[in-house]
């Protein structure tokens, strides 16, 4: 199909105006981001005007802003690193020792992700508030790597499931331990896997936005929660709005482009490679 | 001294030995994984049955009793909880007609090889990155807003008046961001699977004289077949709770006109602190979403073995 050698003209044009047309909303905000309040509602739109700056030192200058990203920074790297910690040695496991179980075991993990989140609302919240995780960064990174877990073990076991077992049997001769093993021959070995996955959970984790918006309201709110308190007012905040937004999604927007092959495999819980 | 000079030709067969036991340490490594999620899945699961069966309300815990199906009756006989459950349906189903139609023909189109595709195709598949409380309001505000928004600046500049999204047609609006954000994600699953199809048989297809049309009914459509099932089913499991989205736009109005079984759950138990009737509403969305991961999971297990 890639062979296909098409000389049909409009492909391209086709091809360009789908993808221009799907990433505008994207390019709209941030053109947004750099017109003053007064140019960003102007009609009729403005595509060509006198960039400025200032959303971006207003919104900086409201200090809240970086605790937000901040707590987005440490929730999704705090949740991504826990929910490693837990895959590795089990994906491990389960892709060198397989037991009659472990088909199962995979597959009931995997089935813990169809519990809607919505289901458990009600019990996550009075814990949370019981626990005094409620509005806590603890409490969110906790939620997090439970809900990414099966996802993490999945994909780090289908990486694993490629690394020859000869080398690791070769390196069992020379008498290295378990962890002697993981953490010489195979880590490096699986490293680039492990790097997609732990993209995979970062971008899941930063976007996530139901338990954020319930569980948070302001000591551990991350940036999903801070966009949506522009939901309400009326008036002059597009242009803010368009700048907290922009940096608030470039990070992650990029972490998609470089790993977006690899995060297929995750996404489907490797049933389409 | 010599003993162990004359030791290490005998020391593999204990070590092989040693190695076959290492099936009770691999649980070990397990375990962790295992009980972590099974505590997430029957903690707040039993929690939820348990409070379903009690009338308690957040504001006046005191008055906290047994009541039987009593939260079931009543959230049963809530015309508000099948509108909900309505929406629910129509939101699922038509978000995943248009975003698996489009994807699929995206995913044909960008298979093909045309100058800059790579850039072409990054672009298309960047709404699914987006969080969305950022894509909810960037079309609520500066695409379909009925003053300032550009769809209206448009449409009045052709002189046909503008539309009033989230008031005249609130849940196309919904359904119109939702399928932005995810038909990028069926594009991008398609496309991989479209990838993996041989290229031998798409050219002995053409040599035997198909037309695209046929190509793509007797040979696309049939490869991608497993792969769409799956976009489907796990775009269900999300679709069944779209949260934010309707969060930041429309809060579930007018009325209840976008108020989906979940923004339902939550105005039970966040703004009503019914947990109650909450939890007899979650554990209904817990049965709709079984009945749809029965069918992923013998999907991905068929998956497993090859």
């Amino acid at each position: 199909m890639a062979s296909n050698t098409s000389t049909r003209w409009w492909i391209p044009l086709l091809g360009w105006l789908v993808a221009c047309l799907l990433f505008f909303p994207i390019f709209w905000m941030f053109i947004t981001s750099f017109k003053t309040e007064v140019a960003a509602v102007a009609t009729p739109p403005q595509l060509f005007f006198q960039p400025t700056l200032e959303n971006y030192v207003a919104i900086q200058e409201r200090a809240s802003y970086f605790t937000f990203a901040w707590n987005s920074v440490v929730i999704s790297l705090g949740a991504t690193i826990l929910a490693l910690l837990l895959a590795i040695p089990a994906a491990y496991a389960m892709s060198f020792f397989p037991t009659k179980g472990t088909k199962g075991t995979l597959l009931w993990m995997l089935s813990t992700k169809m519990l809607p989140a919505v289901g458990v609302l009600v019990p996550i919240y009075i814990l949370a508030r019981e626990t005094g995780l409620l509005d806590t960064r603890i409490g969110l990174i906790i939620i997090y790597t439970l809900i990414n877990l099966p996802i993490v073990v999945w994909m780090i076991y289908s990486f694993f499931k490629e690394v020859p077992k000869e080398i690791l049997e070769a390196d069992r001769m020379d008498g290295a331990s378990t962890f002697q093993e993981l953490r010489h021959v195979l880590l490096p070995l699986a490293l680039p896997g492990i790097a997609s996955t732990a993209l995979l959970s970062i971008i899941l984790s930063w976007n996530e936005a139901f338990w954020s918006l319930n569980l948070t309201t302001f000591d551990a709110a991350p940036l999903t929660a801070f966009i949506a308190s522009f939901s309400s007012p009326q008036g002059l905040f597009w242009a803010k709005l368009s700048a907290a937004s922009t940096m608030a999604i470039a990070p992650i927007l990029i972490f998609g482009w470089v790993s977006q092959r690899q995060l297929v495999r995750g996404l489907t819980f490797g049933a389409v490679k | 001294m010599t003993s162990s000079i004359a030791t290490p030709s005998h020391s593999p067969p204990p070590k092989t030995r040693a190695r076959s036991h290492r099936s009770v340490p691999a649980r070990l490594l397990v375990a962790p994984s295992v009980i972590a999620l099974v505590l997430w899945m029957v903690v707040p699961l039993a929690m939820a049955i348990w409070f379903a069966f009690q009338r308690y309300n957040l504001l006046i815990p005191d008055n906290r009793e047994f009541v039987g199906f009593a939260n079931f009756a009543y959230i049963l006989t809530d015309p508000a909880l099948w509108i909900s459950i309505g929406i629910t349906l129509v939101l699922v189903v038509s978000v995943l007609a248009i975003t698996i139609g489009l994807g699929t023909l995206c995913a044909v189109l960008f298979n093909q090889d045309f100058a800059g595709r790579g850039i072409a195709r990054v672009l298309a598949i960047s709404p699914f990155f987006v969080m969305p409380t950022v894509s909810a309001l960037i079309w609520k505000n500066m695409l379909m807003h009925p003053v300032n928004g550009l769809f209206a600046q448009i449409t009045r500049g052709l002189g046909l008046g503008a539309i009033d999204w989230f008031a005249d047609f609130p849940l196309l609006a919904i359904i119109i961001i939702v399928s932005w954000e995810w038909m990028p994600f069926a594009l991008l699953i398609l496309l991989t699977a479209i990838q993996s199809l041989d290229a031998d048989q798409m050219e002995a297809a053409r040599m035997d004289g198909a037309s695209a049309t046929q190509l793509f009914r007797f040979v696309v459509l049939p490869h991608l077949s497993r792969a769409i099932a799956v976009v489907a089913m796990i775009e269900t499991i999300f679709f069944l709770t779209i949260f934010a989205e309707i969060f930041v736009t429309t809060g579930g109005g007018p009325g209840l006109a976008t108020t989906n079984l979940a923004y339902y759950i939550y105005l039970k138990a966040l703004l009503e602190f019914d947990v109650g009737g909450a939890s007899a509403g979650g554990l209904i969305a817990v049965v709709l979403a079984n009945i749809v991961a029965i069918f992923l999971m013998r999907s991905v297990a068929r998956n497993l073995d090859t």
